[in-house]
Parts: structure tokens; sequence; C-alpha cells
């Protein structure tokens, strides 16, 4: 019995103009697929319905990419770059003005909490497009020869984890580099990208150079296959990135691939514990864990690893899970069944192969997807839990005596896309953070993320990377290489 | 001030309400031992239920923490079991968390009851970052001793809003059971008066002038 509960805080619905059906955005227009199918979206919070979409196959990928191609070749090519910019800088602000309806929109659709889409994801995706609207005319200037040009038209796929975040990710630098976009976005979490659809259009974007075509996994491999696209950009699961590297093998497309996660989260014995108890929350909780650069192997001194425990689990005690809707939520619902299904699959392993399995008394809701905040304990680098990616609120703990030790277990792995440290002690950040085999090294935080600071991996976390010069490079090629 | 003080609380009927005095040269804290120690006892012998004394931040900024370690340890003994101590640490002085942190282990080991933030006389004062920094070092204190110590942020918390910022952050660290008078304070007078005006909104459903609460 408590004295001091707290009250609910749902976010109102109301701001969110969900249409009953969407077509496909290609030209400019919203249209209907031609084979005339369409899937459903749900809430993954309440199972509700909130709208059918245009299911897009070989023929609508084919119509898209020919309007990108068209767009690209008689207007976006020939548009004096200061332009580009200035759409850029249009987009960005009419999407800070919607911000509110993007964020319930994206709470609605995908179950992560409110509070992550209004104060992350939305204004995220929008310093994306401010960031490289500054671009577009300073190209010359960024380190890529005189006279970088676009590489045409780009085939773009992203995740549901951070809908519309990703889509800021791939459509800004393309468009601020000059090529023109075919994207398509996740089955399960279509909605903010057609939302980003009427912002285009509001904006006045001239038609074709953004096409978006919503589908499954045959629409984004028919987008991957169109012999007129000149790159592939990617985000999403190491096998499908797998996939999608054999399938370009063959051909001049460039790609740029966003795969999977296993960071280390370094806890050494002079961390602040207090400090790096927040940060191990914020690493493999935020988004419902539903984070390529999650951290979700938590790798602690063993000196430390009883305090750091005991205080983890008191602070896991205190998270909210449910109502995504609600401002006070901290964790929210799974995106689907079937990303349900695959983090009990393999957390089921964590028991059986001798991990404890600890999580504290929640109360899930009913209807929906719902898994509790969970860490496993006693974990040695040889179970599954600690190999592979779970992408969802489940941490394994690991430790270790000295620092190479840390270091040793933190490398091995398949991945390489992100890790953390947590000292007190300058030079031992500095000197982990040489050792360490990732992409992005956080010190004392985690899960930052800035427009200007270039995000990727190592080894099976990607190719290439997105964000800031580094990533404007994946959009533009050296006049040699420049196609048609 | 506490004689008159005592005086007037039992004339209109309030014998059982504590008396709490500042003392050991504050706000300062720039004066001998001797000094602190007869301003304490001075305090007590008055009737003072309640002693805040200040830590000589000279000294714990000089690095010469076994002297504010030691005047604390004597105002306890001189405090006894007639006088219950707060030890004011001026987080507005200290400066830094890693600061505030010692120095609240500091005041907890010499026999502080309570850790206050501030004066009321340094800028900045009770700040939400500060009080979790203490509400830290008190839960910890208390999973290693199982003894609780009380925490009083003062100064800067002048809204009803802030102070409901301030109960979250007790019940998120802390916990629960330090919701209570005994472990934790609010010290404020501006905030009296949001108070009484937020309850006069919840009962007349407007805001009135802030004229219509006194202002002393």
């Amino acid at each position: 019995m408590s004295d001091f509960e707290y009250a609910n805080a749902p976010e109102s619905k109301a701001i969110a103009n969900i249409a009953p059906n969407y077509g496909l955005f290609i030209g400019g227009k919203f249209v209907d697929p031609k084979k005339g199918k369409s899937f459903s979206t749900i809430n993954p919070a309440t199972e509700e319905l909130l709208s059918k979409v245009g299911y897009g196959d070989k023929s609508d990928i084919d119509a898209a990419v020919r309007s990108a191609r068209a767009a690209y070749t008689k207007i976006w090519s020939k548009m004096p770059a200061k332009e580009r910019g200035k759409y850029l800088y249009r987009i960005a602000r009419i999407m800070q003005e919607r911000a509110r309806e993007f964020a319930v929109v994206e709470t609605l659709d995908n179950g992560k909490p409110i509070r992550e889409s209004r104060d992350t994801d939305i204004p995220l995706a929008a310093a994306h497009f401010f960031y490289h609207a500054g671009w577009a005319d300073k190209l010359e200037y960024a380190g890529f020869g005189s006279k970088p040009k676009p590489l045409g038209v780009v085939g773009q796929i992203i995740p549901w984890n951070f809908p519309l975040l990703m889509l800021a990710w791939k459509i800004a630098p393309a468009l601020a580099a000059g090529n023109t976009v075919v994207l398509k976005p996740a089955e399960t979490t279509p909605l903010t990208a057609l939302l980003f659809a009427e912002v285009c259009q509001q904006a006045g974007l001239p038609d074709g150079v953004v096409n978006i075509v919503t589908g499954d996994g045959i629409t984004g491999a028919a987008l991957v296959n169109h012999p007129d696209i000149n790159k592939v950009a990617f985000t999403g699961s190491t096998e499908v990135g797998k996939a999608i590297a054999r399938s370009i093998s063959a051909t001049k497309k460039s790609a740029t691939l966003e795969l999977g996660g296993k960071a280390a989260n370094l806890v050494f014995e002079d961390a602040a514990i207090d400090e790096a108890v927040e940060g191990i929350i914020n690493g493999i909780f935020f988004n419902q864990g539903h984070v390529c650069c999650a951290g979700s192997r938590l790798i602690i001194q063993e000196n430390v690893a009883d305090e750091v425990l005991e205080k983890l689990k008191k602070r896991m005690s205190l998270i909210r899970v449910g109502d995504p809707m609600d401002k006070n939520t901290d964790l929210g619902a799974i995106n689907s069944k079937e990303q349900l299904n695959k983090i009990e699959e393999i957390s089921k392993t964590g028991d059986a192969e001798g991990a404890n399995r600890w999580s504290p008394d929640v109360k899930l809701p009913t209807k929906g997807f719902w898994y509790p905040p969970t860490i496993f304990t006693g974990v040695t680098q040889s179970h599954r839990i600690a190999r592979e990616e779970i992408f969802g609120p489940v941490l394994s703990v690991l430790t270790f005596r000295t620092p190479s030790e840390a270091i040793e277990k933190a490398n091995n792995t398949m991945y390489g896309l992100s890790a953390g440290i947590w000292s007190d002690k300058g030079a031992k950040v500095l000197w982990a953070a040489k050792q360490l085999k990732a992409g992005v090294i956080w010190s004392n935080t985690f899960n930052k993320f800035d427009p200007a600071s270039p995000f990727g991996g190592y080894k099976e976390s990607g190719w290439g990377r997105e964000g800031g010069r580094h990533g404007l490079a994946g959009y533009l090629a050296s006049e040699a290489k420049v196609n048609k | 001030m506490v004689n008159i003080a005592r005086t007037e609380l039992d004339r209109i009927g309030g014998k059982s309400l504590p008396v709490a005095a500042v003392a050991t040269a504050f706000p300062s804290g720039r004066a001998s031992l001797a000094v602190k120690k007869i301003d304490t006892q001075d305090a007590i012998d008055a009737g003072a239920n309640e002693i805040d004394m200040v830590i000589d931040r000279g000294a714990f900024l000089s690095g010469r923490i076994y002297d504010v370690f030691e005047e604390i340890r004597v105002i306890k003994e001189i405090c006894g079991k007639k006088a219950h101590l707060k030890v004011i640490l001026e987080t507005g002085e200290l400066v830094t968390y890693d600061n505030v942190r010692k120095a609240s282990y500091l005041a907890m080991i010499a026999g502080a009851d309570f850790i206050k933030t501030s004066t009321g006389k340094v800028a900045p004062a009770a700040t939400a970052p500060v009080v979790l920094v203490m509400l830290e070092a008190v839960r910890d204190y208390f999973t290693l001793t199982g003894e609780k110590i009380g925490v009083k942020p003062a100064g800067g918390i002048r809204t009803t809003k802030d102070a409901i910022k301030q109960l979250v952050l007790v019940k998120e660290t802390a916990g629960e059971q330090w919701l209570t008078p005994e472990l934790f304070r609010i010290g404020a007078s501006a905030l009296l008066n949001d108070l009484l005006m937020q309850r006069m909104k919840l009962r007349t459903g407007h805001y009135a002038s802030a004229n219509y609460v006194t202002v002393d």
C-alpha cells in the first residue's frame, strides 16, 4: 500500500488523424497499389486496427523507381544546391510544427512510450533534416573533392524500432546530396512514413523526389533488385543485410548497411555507480530494448558487481511498464507478436543454459504484446543470450577481473556497433575506447545521438556510417564513378 | 529569539511544537570551535529542540575534512538527547556533486540526524540534482548501517510543482519510507504561500492575485 501513487497521465489521441486507408506515395501522389492489395497495421499495445495500408509489389516498386529517376534527371539533379537545402529546411520546420501529431502516431503504431517519441524520435528526426539542409550547398567543402556528385536513385529500407527517425537518417542525407529516393518503411510501422509523405506534399517538394512504398520483405527485395537503383541503404537485421549484400554483389549498386549489435557496457570499479546504473537502464530498456546499439551485455568488474546488481534491481523495480500513451510510462509494448516470440525464444535458452533470470514484480497488460524488464546473471560468453541479439528488454550480465579481460570479452562477438565505458578515470576510458572494436563508444553515458555524429558498426554490424560528414560520403560519388 | 519563540508557542497552545535554532556561527560557519560550542549550548538552554548547524566550508574546501568532522561530532555531543541535529552543507558553496556526496557522508558518520542543503543565503540552493545526490547518500548509508538519516532541501523550492518534484525524487531514490516529516522536510516559506494559493484555486476554481496570501 502506498500513500504516494502516481495518477494516470495519458496523452490525447485526438491530434492523430489516421486515415482508414493509405495508398502508396509515388510521384507526389497517393496511388492505389496496382494489384489493389493492402495490409493492416495495428497498435501493438492494444491489438486494435489503426489503418489499412497499400501493399506494394514489384510493379509498384518499378513505378516508384521510374518516378524517382524522372525526378532525379529532370528536376532534382539540375536544381541549384541551395534550393535543395531550402526544401530540407521546410520539411524540418513542418516536422517540428507537427511534432505532437507525429509523436502520437509513432507511439500508437510502434508501442514505444510517448515520452520517448515526443522527446527523442521526433526532435531528432527534425534535427537530421536541419543538419543536412545545411550541407546541401556546402558539399564541395565537405572533403569529397571539388565537385562531389549524387549517386542517382537510392532504394532505402528502414526498420520498425525508430520508424520516423530511421526515415530521417535515410532521406535527409540522400536528398541533401542530390539523390532521389524510394523508401520502404517496415511492415509493422508504416504510418509516420505516410504522414511524412503528407509533409513532402505540404513542403511542395517536387513530385517523385521522395517515393514511399509500403509492404513487406518481398516489396523490399523488389526494391533491392530493381535494375535502375544506384544504391541500397538498409537498416535492419544482419540476416537480411547479408541477403542484400549477396543480391547486389554482381551489380554496380553501392550499399550502406546498418545491422545488428550486441553492445558491451563495461562498468569499472571506479565508476560512479549510481550514474552507471542509470546508464545501464537507459542502455537496455530505452525503446523496450528494440535498439540495435542497445547495451545488451553488461560486463561489470567483479569487485563491484554485487553493489551494481543490487542497485540495478532496485532501479528496475521503479520502471513503469504499461500504456505507451501515458506520459509516465518507461517501458511500452513490444512491437509485434513475432518479435515477442523471438524475445521469448532466446530468453528461454538463458534459463536452459544455466543463467539466472530476474524480473521485478510487474503487472503486464492482458492485451497487446508485452515483456517485463529482465536481467540474466551468471551468464557466460558461450550462452546464446550473450551472443545473439535479443532486441528486447533483456540484459545479460557478465563479470571481469582485469581491464584486459573486460576488453577481451567485450570484443568477443560477431558484432561491433556500440559500446559503453563507465569509469571516473579518464586515462582508463581512453585506453578502453581504443581497444574496443565498436563504431560508437559512449563514455559515462549511453544512447546519445546527434545528427553531426557518425553512426555505424564493425564486423557484422554493417557497412558505412550514417550521420555527420562520414554519412554524407555514402550518398556521394567522385566524378569518375558517377552513373549516367 | 529561541526564548521568545518557545514562550509564544506555549502561550498559544503549541507546547508540542519543537523550536529549531540555527547555531555555530550561522550562516558562514567561520568562528572558533569554542564560540560554536557556546552558541549551541545557548540555544539548547533557551529551549531549542533542534539545532541547525552549518559546516565550515572553508575547512572543507581546503581539505581539512577532519576538522569539519570533529566540529560536527562535538556539536552532536552537546545536542545529546536534548536536541535533534541538522547539518547544513551549503551545497551552493561546495559546487560539485562529488563534494556534496563527500560532505553528506562526513555529516552522517559524525552524527547528523538530518542533512540539509542550504542556509538560504547562498544560491544555487536545493536544486534537484543536489537533492538527488543527498538522497542517494542517505539511501546508501542506510544500506550500510541500517540507520535512517533525514534530508532537508531548503532554498529555491518556491512552487507546489517544485515541491512535488522533490517528493518524487524522495519516493524514487530513498524510497517511500522517507516520505515522512521525520525523514524529509522542505524548508521554504515562499512554498507555503504557493501551496495556499493552489488550495484556494482547488476550492474556488480560479487563481487569485498573489496578494491574497500573506508574504511573511
